[in-house]
């Protein structure tokens, strides 16, 4: 038995026809046929911060890679720069509001849930004190490998006791999260989506509303009902397009909260004779498959049961559109898997 | 701003160290064990702290015109829980109680247990960056309040430590003084055999800090360096490193091979109080 999951790769190799660019930390994801919005964290939070004195920005030398810098800009004297060092990012909000104020700290996620854990848990999430903490590249949004890829980043804020967990799809989650976030009394992590935000929810259903702790159903279908959560939502409304041609009726929840979970909507959409298919931008342990699992066989509501996800292995660098469909998150991916297993 | 009644009182700071040593060997034998070593090594610092240097409402704990006392390191909370009953704010009565189940002293200090406990340390590391973040929320508030963070040398192992001594001294945190107890004892043996932080005190100057280092055990020494920082006229942080001597009053325990957690046999706790109680200050 070997423990590695990635195989070493140091064979020479020959120049490709064509250009596979390596999606870096400022990549925009793949999302034809969407309209897109510019930086809707950073002007969701200035919006806010004009009526509410309480709030208060830091960043770890993420600030511009996090759209915090558009409330840096606004709000120069209410924005803390603390340098690479998360674990101070994660202990100074704490002290801030220890004091009566609202922090928002970015980093990316990898360096939130594995650097900074154990100060997210005792000096923030022990002490129930309202830090919003908002990272960027949430899952396999980066092709630069592991180091900056936080496919498990969900699975370690989920053992956490009173911390609220957000994997918003587009611009309208990430833009309306924000006075949510900021109305929940208690720590949040979100997973940010940042630059040119596709707005993808209210194209499939125009009077789409994020609601904190609230799963909606954006499409009906009667032949299986996919539950997904963060950019995996878009996927599965594409895929659900794509799939129609075929005459195959796709239903999709979208649960941008997975803690905590919104159970009774789960439930309700679950226990109809559908194929059950959760995906997520996450590995498949620990995510919102294995929630939704707990939550259907608690239950006793067992549909057929499948997830996209994720593998349990360090992914592979490289171009993002390659790195999706080979690890099954891409729009025809998740067409294809739903197709298989009916 | 308006001092505490009991810092207004004669008693000496002496007498006060003193006390706290007792409840903390008092309650060390409620538990047949506890953090006393340490406890009587910080007692000095704690008595100065708590009846010279801080601001605080012994009725009130939460005022908010009060200097924010952290304890990062959550392992000295039997000496803490002392120096919180002798100035008022945790009632004696509850002395037997220390480390029981559903009471107000669990044997690690956590802010939601205890009136007076600013902050769950325990995790080493974790103070003084937390410190930084009520530092620099006080500035945004214009209070004149102080915070206060005592930690361990052993915490100066912890890389956090340094990344929010960094933070204090960058953004000019005059408000800040953090204590470093330091009594030279880690859970595997001297701190300066292991991993050394020394030179600690040119570490934290380095660092932008004004530091002073002095006999923590002291009481007139004490004051004055509690004095010069608070009246440092700097815009930057403050560091107090304390040298202390763990088991400090009671001789047959500073001479026993001094250990991480030291072990007092049942029938040592009376000896050891009869020992301090041989030299009671005025």
């Amino acid at each position: 038995m070997t423990a590695a999951t990635r195989a070493r790769k140091y064979e020479p190799r020959k120049v490709p026809e064509g250009k596979q660019a390596t999606s870096a930390m400022i990549a925009s994801l793949e999302a034809e046929g969407y309209d897109t919005v510019a930086a809707p964290f950073g002007n969701a939070l200035n919006a806010l911060a004009e009526k509410d004195e309480r709030i208060v920005g830091l960043s770890a030398d993420l600030s511009k890679y996090t759209d915090l810098h558009v409330f840096a800009n606004a709000y120069p004297d209410r924005f803390y720069q603390m340098g690479m060092a998360e674990q101070s990012l994660m202990g100074t909000a704490a002290g801030l509001a220890h004091e009566g104020f609202i922090p928002f700290a970015t980093t990316y996620a990898v360096f939130a849930s594995r650097r900074a854990y154990d100060f997210v848990s005792q000096t923030i999430a022990e002490e129930g004190l309202p830090v919003k903490i908002c990272c960027a590249l949430p899952g396999l949004t980066s092709g630069y490998g592991p180091s900056h890829q936080a496919t498990e980043d969900i699975a370690i804020f989920r053992g956490l006791p009173d911390i609220a967990i957000v994997d918003p799809c587009d611009a309208t989650d990430v833009a309306q999260m924000v006075p949510e976030l900021v109305a929940y009394n208690g720590p949040v992590y979100a997973r940010l989506l940042r630059g040119q935000v596709a707005n993808v929810l209210q194209k499939h259903k125009p009077d789409y509303q994020f609601k904190l702790g609230k799963a909606q159903m954006i499409r009906e279908g009667k032949d299986v009902l996919v539950i997904s959560t963060g950019i995996m939502t878009m996927r599965a409304l594409d895929a659900a397009e794509d799939l129609a041609k075929d005459g195959i009726d796709v239903a999709v929840l979208h649960c941008p909260t997975i803690k905590p979970l919104d159970t009774e909507t789960i439930l309700a959409g679950a226990g109809k004779g559908r194929l059950c298919v959760v995906a997520e931008n996450h590995t498949k342990l620990g995510g919102l498959g294995e929630a939704v699992a707990t939550t259907l066989l608690t239950a006793g509501v067992v549909p057929v049961f499948r997830q996209i996800g994720l593998p349990d292995q360090f992914l592979e660098a490289g171009a993002l559109p390659t790195l999706h469909d080979m690890y099954g998150i891409s729009r025809r991916a998740v067409g294809e898997q739903i197709k298989s297993w009916l | 701003m308006e001092a505490s009644i009991e810092r207004r009182s004669n008693v000496s700071l002496a007498r006060r160290a003193w006390n706290i040593r007792r409840k903390a060997i008092q309650m060390g034998e409620v538990q047949g064990q506890g953090y006393v070593g340490q406890a009587l090594g910080v007692a000095d610092v704690l008595a100065v702290s708590f009846f010279h240097a801080v601001e605080y409402r012994a009725e009130d704990p939460e005022w908010e015109g009060r200097d924010r006392y952290q304890l990062s390191i959550g392992h000295y909370a039997i000496a803490f829980y002392a120096a919180l009953m002798e100035a008022g704010i945790l009632p004696e009565e509850e002395l037997g109680t220390y480390g029981m189940d559903d009471s107000r002293m669990p044997m690690s200090g956590m802010a939601s247990y205890t009136p007076g406990m600013e902050m769950s340390g325990g995790s080493l590391g974790l103070g003084l960056s937390v410190a930084v973040g009520r530092a620099l929320g006080l500035k945004r508030k214009d209070s004149p309040a102080f915070v206060f963070n005592l930690m361990s040398d052993g915490e100066l192992g912890e890389g956090s430590t340094w990344e929010a001594a960094m933070a204090a001294a960058h953004h000019k945190l005059g408000n800040l003084i953090c204590i470093v107890d330091f009594n030279n004892q880690q859970a595997d043996g001297a701190s300066t055999g292991m991993c050394s932080s020394e030179p600690i005190d040119a570490k934290f100057e380095a660092f932008g800090w004004f530091t002073q280092r002095i006999d923590g055990n002291d009481i007139d020494t004490l004051v004055a360096a509690f004095d010069a920082a608070r009246e440092h006229e700097g815009a930057r942080p403050r560091v107090i490193i304390c040298d202390t001597k763990m088991c400090k009053g009671v001789p047959f325990l500073e001479e026993r091979e001094i250990t991480h957690f030291v072990r007092v046999e049942p029938d040592e706790w009376q000896k050891a109080l009869a020992v301090l109680d041989e030299e009671t200050p005025e």
